[in-house]
């Protein structure tokens, strides 16, 4: 198995009609970083710059055969993969523009599904784009605008400048309402540092142990929601509950997100099993699915991200000494059997 | 099962790895064709390296990126590129620039059939030109998977999404399509014209008996089928995709139809490309961990023609008489061997 740092990053970059995506792509490919980018775009002209890997693509979404409906693929992403590896060491990571109206799901799965995308190349990150100013509205009425929130690793919360404080509390209340695990950049034209959107790799990962202290830093325009932390076995964060006032907790009616924590080492001959059979039946339900996890008698942390019915996970690192041996799980997804997922995962701690 | 040897380490087999020419072409090969009696091995980028059985190599620059399709008829050679350009290059070493993209778009497919027309892709829509220089186009409903020729007649299986559409691109006849859903990729008619198949980006093949579109489900590879080769008089079809090479029987008119596949030279690892002796019941076989093997299609015998080194064993193709074989790899080595 190839190891994952010589797999080629991709970077899915998504988010609704207007947000700013083609603004940020352009700062990608003209910024002197010193890095080359293949970029698949789904509209050839709006990318101002010449460049031999700017790809165009059709968005064909491709069933699986497999019997299972949420299993969909990217077609022709699977044929640009192909072409573009004949040119490794051409270029050092690969960035995947949606359409506006799109579902994350389908590229993201293609980098789970199809095995030879797998073996050269890793989802590095799901960069969403937001208008600051209509993302409250399009949350309403646009449900694939929802999907994309729910999926993000990292939201670019864009043209905060059009908007008030009160407004960008709102917004933001919103967002973590769906996606509290998300790392968010309030930017105006897409000022965001391109280290913080690209080429994120496991430290978006360590982000799902750390939710706390960025709340905490966020102070007290930063809304989150609260009924994450309920069961949680760790009750630091309490300490700032309470110490905001005017904090907007915002459950939104069918996007929820669960948190699952442990202390003790957890049972891989149990977790593994309990997790495959989870996405396998409430999959449908499942967005997005992360975790970091410390097994019993292991060395090494395990890392797992999940998309749908699908999971890729693998050993990462030692765990490093005085590190606290923490496994954390975070399902993002619609009408989540949050009980189920809860009394599942207590019974793959080792007792 | 046979009884298993222990004694009998896979090193003992018949070895003719040191009658092969080395070619150390330093660029990875996507495949290999011969046009007489020098090997073209066309590059995965840029340019198609030209080998004499002598060890004479001659590289001719082709493309300004991925060449991402190749096809020959033993008189020329036709390349598809990312730079959206069709070149054609002779026994010679001459190239020409046969069609050039007006978007700009990946050539992702070329067939050549034996009156000189030439067929290809970019994105959803297919081009023939015949030797006049006429050209026509069809539109698929979704991204073309592969191109292939019929032997007889001028028809062009194109395969696409949920099935292959048949295209008479001479006759006024709505084209026939061949339903089968999920993605269907490389196309290829038997040699008599009887059946069409397809390797799917599932891990399987279909196939359909072109008297009654009667399907034919080949399943159960543990991997995608990448290549597949028919045997001499279209006996048999040898695909890759399993840790041996699978080859369906062709021979019946029911074709592999309730009949089990031959497998044959197994390894310890993944069969990626096959390509079948053009006159004896022979292939020859590369692997995933660089090994080549020549092996007899009646009893599974092998001979050693490359040892597991290096990396995948992404080209391999025989001269139209049989004698010279030639093989090349993902890290750019390459090698001849005459019979």
């Amino acid at each position: 198995m190839a190891e994952a740092s010589q797999k080629i990053p991709v970077t899915v970059l998504t988010g609704y009609l207007g947000a700013g995506k083609t603004t940020l792509l352009n700062r990608i490919l003209s910024e002197n970083h010193g890095k080359k980018y293949a970029v698949i775009v789904n509209e050839f002209g709006e990318i101002g710059i010449d460049n031999d890997l700017i790809i165009g693509a059709d968005e064909e979404v491709f069933e699986m055969n497999n019997g299972c409906v949420c299993c969909t693929v990217r077609g022709d992403l699977v044929r640009i993969m192909d072409g573009l590896m004949k040119r490794k060491g051409k270029f050092d990571a690969i960035i995947v523009e949606t359409t506006g109206l799109a579902d994350p799901a389908p590229v993201a799965q293609t980098f789970f599904v199809d095995e030879d995308v797998q073996k050269n190349a890793r989802l590095d990150a799901v960069v969403t784009v937001a208008d600051a100013k209509w993302l409250s509205d399009r949350l309403k009425d646009a449900p694939e605008a929802k999907n994309q929130i729910a999926f993000a690793d990292v939201i670019v919360l864009n043209k905060t400048d059009l908007v008030s404080k009160p407004e960008l509390a709102e917004v933001e209340a919103r967002i973590r309402g769906i996606n509290p695990y998300a790392k968010l950049h309030r930017t105006e034209r897409c000022q965001v540092g391109l280290t913080d959107v690209l080429e994120r790799g496991a430290f978006d990962l360590d982000r799902i142990l750390e939710i706390e202290p960025d709340f905490l830093e966020a102070g007290d325009d930063h809304d989150h929601d609260h009924h994450h932390h309920d069961h949680d076995h760790d009750h630091h964060h309490h300490d700032h509950d309470h110490g905001h006032g005017g904090l907007k907790h915002y459950h939104d009616e069918d996007m929820q997100s669960l948190s699952l924590r442990s202390e003790k080492p957890l049972d891989p001959t149990k977790f593994m099993p309990w997790l495959q059979n989870l996405v396998a039946t409430e999959g449908q339900k499942i967005l997005r699915s992360k975790g970091i996890l410390a097994f019993t008698g292991d060395d090494d942390r395990y890392v797992f991200q999940g998309v749908h019915m699908m999971l890729e996970g693998d050993h990462q690192r030692k765990w490093k000494d005085g590190e606290k041996r923490e496994s954390r799980v975070v399902f993002i997804g619609r009408e989540l059997p949050e009980q189920a997922i809860r009394d599942g995962f207590e019974q793959c701690i080792t007792t | 099962m046979k009884e298993f040897d222990p004694g009998e380490a896979p090193s003992s087999i018949v070895s003719i790895t040191d009658r092969v020419k080395q070619l150390p072409l330093g660029a990875a090969v996507g495949s290999v064709h011969f046009l007489g009696d020098r090997a073209f091995f066309v590059g995965a980028e840029e340019s198609v390296a030209i080998a004499t059985l002598e060890g004479e190599i001659t590289r001719t620059e082709t493309h300004f990126g991925a060449i991402l399709c190749a096809a020959s008829d033993g008189k020329r050679l036709v390349t598809g590129g990312d730079d959206g350009k069709l070149i054609a290059i002779d026994a010679k070493g001459e190239t020409t620039t046969i069609a050039t993209d007006a978007k700009r778009r990946w050539i992702d497919n070329v067939a050549l059939h034996g009156d000189g027309t030439v067929a290809w892709s970019a994105g959803k829509t297919a081009f023939v030109r015949n030797p006049k220089g006429e050209e026509k186009t069809f539109e698929v409903p979704s991204t073309v998977g592969g191109l292939a020729f019929a032997p007889k007649g001028l028809r062009l299986a194109i395969a696409h999404y949920n099935g292959v559409t048949l295209w008479f691109p001479n006759m006024a006849a709505n084209p026939e399509f061949l339903e089968w859903a999920g993605s269907h990729l490389a196309v290829s008619f038997s040699p008599d014209n009887k059946f069409l198949v397809t390797a799917m980006h599932e891990a399987a093949m279909h196939g359909w008996r072109l008297a009654d579109n009667r399907h034919m489900r080949m399943s159960g590879y543990p991997g995608r089928v990448r290549s597949m080769s028919w045997s001499v008089g279209g006996k048999g079809l040898a695909t890759s995709g399993a840790d041996t090479v699978i080859v369906w029987p062709f021979t019946s008119k029911d074709g592999p139809m309730g009949k089990e596949p031959a497998m044959l030279a197994p390894m310890p690892a993944r069969v990626a490309v096959v390509a079948c002796h053009p006159k004896n019941d022979i292939m020859a076989v590369g692997y995933a961990d660089g090994t080549v093997l020549m092996v007899r299609l009646e009893d599974g015998a092998e001979i050693l023609v490359r040892r597991n080194t290096g990396t995948t064993v992404s080209a391999l193709g025989w001269n139209a008489k049989g004698t010279l074989l030639a093989f090349g790899t993902e890290d750019g080595d390459a090698g001849i061997l005459e019979m």
